[in-house]
């Protein structure tokens, strides 16, 4: 028995130096340093990079799924501390209107996500509804109604709620009221009505609904019931609300003619209809990259250099009298595809690729909030979205 | 919402309302990227319809619970990532007005 026992115990013991020896095996294979822990380069460069032929793109899938590489042994999976330590936002231009920057180390489904956000998703406040009380202008009432809803209005969304459709409840929480009273007298020359002939009513609408029983109160009932006036709110105050841009025309009238008419704004997203959408437009684009595999000297350098409508190209002196051609702006590079013009040997000489991970973000604001709200808010719209989706899973 | 059976739990179809490919594409890749998913994709069944249908096969763990870790990961990359660009804008903004003070 004590024997067996002592076998039992030896056993393990054998069994637990095997195991380390094992471990102590594996460690040391994985420390050799031609154990694959990384791609080779030949496969890492089909996982990042697209390479734009003159005939079409290739690779340009991104390669998502975590098992992907198994049989090499090679992990793809993005943990999320990886994904904080790659990534890496650069603003390179940023003014009131438009800003530009790269987003390095994020995956085209989410550069995606944040674009289709930003154009349908991303609140904003239009003109909705137009009473007009009077119009004889030669411009038809929906016409004109159409381009008023199209105005951008420079007014913060945050600071107002959406309307309920069902009811016609219209306060100063949910709804902006513009006037516009034009008028072209007889003998006057023709005049041109600018945006800026909106004027707003911070104290809600004066247009007098008809059908109001005749009530005790003395103020008429209006079509909107606001509780205190608009001005009041401090943030509206500092930032007067009103049209963005002073100058858009929206109407001409003639001698004799004129519009009389109540607009309301209210809060709406991009998806609804146009006018809510809160950029000009978002776009993104992959990083250029231009890689020369051989060099390049003398005339050709020169063909070269002329090739190219946007400059990517320059030449350098490498001494000697020769001169070889660089990659100065690949940036600035259109993809035209014009350096791989004009024969199979210069697709051998110039490689055209873009980078999988690196983005470089457009965005121009309409006006009603800067563009880096504006990403920030469509960050966070995302982010709802996976709340709510959670919130209906458990 | 879950379409899947009860005695299998780990291969289900989720059919979400008033999502579009905003949503389905960026969790299809935050799924991809976890090593206990075999099989993600997504399918919208109509364009009409504001529907899309995500389906989650596992390696043994509750496609639920898989699923509810990839949205929790996927609010984590977009803290971080507002996070990154906020800092990088108000970099930015400091280095431009210093630059304009010294030729100022």
């Amino acid at each position: 028995m004590s024997s067996s026992s002592e076998d039992e115990s030896m056993s393990e013991m054998e069994e637990q130096e095997n195991k380390k020896k094992e471990n102590g095996v594996l460690d040391y294979i994985m420390s050799l340093e031609s154990v694959p822990t990384k791609l080779p380069p030949h496969l890492e460069l089909l996982r990042t990079r697209v390479l734009c032929n003159n005939d079409a793109p290739q690779h340009t899938d991104t390669i998502q799924y975590s098992g992907a590489y198994a049989a090499l042994g090679v992990d793809n999976s993005l943990r999320l501390d990886n994904f904080s330590q790659n990534f890496k936002v650069e603003v390179k231009r940023l003014t009131d209107d438009d800003m530009e920057f790269d987003m390095i180390g994020i995956d085209p489904s989410l550069a995606n996500a944040f674009r289709r956000i930003l154009i349908a998703e991303v609140p904003t406040m239009a003109i909705e509804r137009v009473y007009i009380a009077n119009n004889t202008s030669l411009i038809q009432d929906e016409v004109l109604s159409h381009r008023l809803g199209l105005i951008p209005i420079s007014a913060d969304p945050r600071l107002f709620e959406y309307p309920d459709n069902a009811g016609d409840d219209r306060n100063e929480k949910n709804t902006i009221v513009f006037k516009l009273h034009v008028g072209c007298r007889k003998g006057q020359p023709r005049i041109t009505v600018r945006s800026n002939e909106l004027k707003w009513l911070p104290n809600g609408s004066e247009l007098i609904a008809e059908d109001a029983k005749p009530s005790a109160s003395s103020k008429p009932k209006t079509f909107t019931s606001f509780a205190c006036s608009q001005d009041s709110v401090p943030e509206i105050s500092s930032n007067p609300i009103g049209p963005k841009y002073s100058d858009i025309i929206l109407a001409k009238l003639g001698p004799g003619q004129e519009i009389e008419l109540e607009a309301h704004a209210v809060k709406g997203i991009g998806r609804t209809h146009a006018k809510w959408s809160p950029v000009a437009t978002a776009w993104y684009r992959m990083l250029p990259e231009v890689v020369l595999l051989e060099n390049i000297e003398d005339e050709l350098a020169d063909e070269l250099k002329e090739k190219c409508p946007v400059g990517v190209f320059d030449i350098e002196d490498i001494g000697k009298g020769k001169r070889r051609a660089t990659v100065a702006r690949p940036r600035d590079c259109t993809l035209c595809r014009e350096c791989i013009r004009g024969g199979k040997d210069w697709e051998d000489r110039i490689s055209l690729r873009r980078v999988k991970d690196h983005f470089i973000f457009t965005i121009e604001s309409t006006g009603a909030l800067p563009p880096e709200l504006l990403f920030t808010e469509a960050v966070k719209i995302l982010e709802e979205k996976c709340e709510r989706v959670i919130t209906e899973l458990s | 919402m879950e379409h899947g059976s009860h005695s299998d739990q780990s291969k289900s179809t989720f059919s979400l309302a008033d999502e579009d490919h905003t949503f389905a594409n960026s969790i299809r890749f935050t799924l991809n990227q976890d090593p206990r998913v075999t099989f993600c994709g997504y399918s919208i069944p109509h364009p009409s319809d504001n529907r899309v249908n995500i389906r989650v096969q596992t390696t043994g763990d509750p496609a639920r619970e898989v699923l509810k870790d990839a949205c929790q990961d996927l609010m984590l990359i977009c803290q971080h990532v507002r996070g990154t660009f906020d800092k990088a804008v108000s970099d930015f903004k400091k280095s431009n007005t210093m630059e304009s003070d010294d030729s100022e």
